[in-house]
């Protein structure tokens, strides 16, 4: 929490220190300092708490709403990325045929752009009509599976050769190698990768909403506000700011799940 | 029902083809009777571990005929007939010293775990059974390593220079260890060393292997009485023994 707090102020501090100076040196490279480009941070903070629109709602009760539309479908997306991940990972690992067949495809996916992808999963979602929040968490699962499918490949293969020849004199059940050594030797390797994933489903969920023309999330906000960018930046940097708070949140749940799953590993590592 | 655990007749193991053609082990024949302790010494690279995983299943002969207790290699180790121990202990971090010994229990399906105290009593582990592996010394770790081989009572236990890696002091604490599991179990062991003092000080037979390929190139009896301890250690017959081991292997040099 301390480091976290710190981190908060340092930022703040290194922005108001910018602006001051360049402000006072009348420099305007690289970034010209201005109240729009740069507005004050506390001028972000403030706007939170004026209405989005003339009579409408505070921006922080609507930002709250519309994280909660977000956190859903990064969730949900998240844990389908997670289990399709995992299932990859050992797939491959049971059979290496099936890894040199789909592997490359794995990759590849990866190298197409999402926002090449998310209007196709738009258009399939609507013809079997799905909502629309869901298309976005399939969006959010494209990008979630690919770290974790390989983190989780990499991990069932870390176990020690005399471990796997151990499992081999006692006749073991490939589902016994599978769950008594392979992945308990690849949880560490696999919260990695949920971390990173984690994230990276935030923002697949929030680029995810633009095709999906889903109204209610941060996306969304993020867009509409990027348009009124010229009148009132701090709306924009004040969504910004929510939405890194979102995946923080995010990453911290997931660091607290790998605390609890993995505690004696962790008292491995402190110890050597 | 035949007394002999272990029967190889003209075993030999080649690894690789053409231009990568290595010859591990040659034409070895050994019998090894029930209660036994048999080592295997040679210099590095004359396939004693070899030999072993050909016993444990964890590779197959490429001629010869090799039996264990009466079966094939492999149906031997589907019937756990063997514990291994490695020179690595290989316990599992994410589990206690107990759940590490009763690991093979719970993949036999055998219910009963009570064997398992039993076992960490047998190494005198008994107090750190709620420990972790990486909270015990090299020693105490090898030892629940003898622990999880012996726990669902193999008539054979295989050991692939357990003490290799650990200190002198440790390591002749372990082969009295050892010596009194061996007493109390009347397990057959066969023990792979490149120790010619451990050999001769553990067992009954002391099997001198040649290097490239692989031979047996004699049987020496050792003819110290059980139980031994450390005067053993210090009897002119003991060195005696030594000296016909090292003058085998040396002979092998020439």
């Amino acid at each position: 929490m301390i480091s976290v707090t710190g981190v908060l102020l340092s930022a703040v501090a290194l922005w108001e220190i910018y602006k001051f100076v360049w402000t006072s040196l009348g420099w305007i490279k690289p970034i010209r300092p201005d109240d729009v480009v740069m507005p004050h941070t506390w001028d972000m903070v403030l706007e939170l708490f004026q209405p989005v629109r003339r009579g409408g709602s505070l921006l922080i009760l609507d930002l709250s709403t519309r994280s909660f539309w977000t956190l859903r479908e990064a969730l949900v997306g998240f844990v389908i990325g997670a289990l399709v991940g995992f299932g990859l990972g050992v797939l491959f690992v049971r059979s290496s045929m099936a890894e040199r067949a789909f592997m490359p495809y794995v990759v590849a996916s990866q190298t197409v752009p999402i926002l090449a992808i998310a209007p196709m999963v738009v258009v399939w979602g609507g013809r079997l009509s799905i909502p629309h929040w869901m298309s976005v968490s399939i969006i959010a699962a494209y990008l979630t599976f690919f770290p974790v499918a390989i983190n989780t490949l990499r991990g069932l293969r870390s176990p020690d050769p005399n471990a796997l020849e151990l499992m081999r004199s006692y006749a073991a059940k490939p589902s016994d190698v599978l769950w008594k050594l392979q992945v308990p030797s690849a949880l560490p390797y696999i919260f990695t990768a949920l971390k990173v994933s984690a994230t990276a489903s935030i923002v697949g969920a929030l680029i995810g909403e633009l095709p999906a023309g889903f109204q209610s999330g941060l996306g969304r906000a993020l867009l509409t506000f990027s348009q009124q960018f010229a009148v009132r930046s701090a709306k924009l940097y004040a969504t910004v700011i929510i939405c890194a708070m979102v995946g923080i949140l995010f990453v911290a749940v997931v660091t607290l799940i790998e605390h609890r799953v993995i505690k004696e590993t962790r008292e491995l590592e402190g110890q050597a | 029902m035949s007394s002999l655990i272990v029967d190889a007749r003209g075993v030999g193991k080649i690894f690789g083809s053409g231009e990568a053609r290595v010859e591990a082990l040659k034409g070895i024949d050994l019998s090894v009777d029930s209660g036994e302790f048999i080592s295997l010494i040679g210099p590095s690279g004359c396939g004693k571990s070899t030999l072993l995983r050909l016993i444990a299943d964890l590779a197959t002969p490429t001629s010869g005929s090799l039996s264990v207790n009466a079966k094939t290699p492999h149906e031997a180790r589907v019937d756990q007939d063997y514990g291994i121990v490695f020179q690595k202990a290989t316990l599992l971090d994410w589990r206690t010293v107990t759940k590490n010994v009763e690991l093979p229990l719970e993949i036999m399906d055998l219910d009963d775990t009570s064997t398992a105290g039993e076992m960490l009593d047998l190494v005198q582990l008994g107090e750190f059974a709620d420990h972790y592996p990486w909270q015990l010394s090299g020693g105490m770790q090898q030892r629940v390593a003898i622990a999880r081989a012996l726990v669902f009572k193999p008539s054979l236990l295989l050991m692939d220079e357990p003490f290799g890696a650990l200190d002198e002091m440790t390591r002749e604490l372990m082969q009295q260890e050892v010596l009194r599991i061996w007493r109390e179990t009347g397990t057959t062991i066969i023990f792979v060393t490149h120790s010619i003092p451990e050999a001769v000080f553990l067992s009954s037979r002391v099997v001198v292997m040649s290097r490239r390929p692989g031979r047996i190139a004699g049987v020496i009896e050792t003819d110290l009485s059980y139980p031994r301890d450390e005067d053993t250690r210090e009897s002119p017959a003991y060195y005696t023994k030594v000296t016909e081991v090292r003058e085998a292997l040396r002979r092998l040099e020439h």
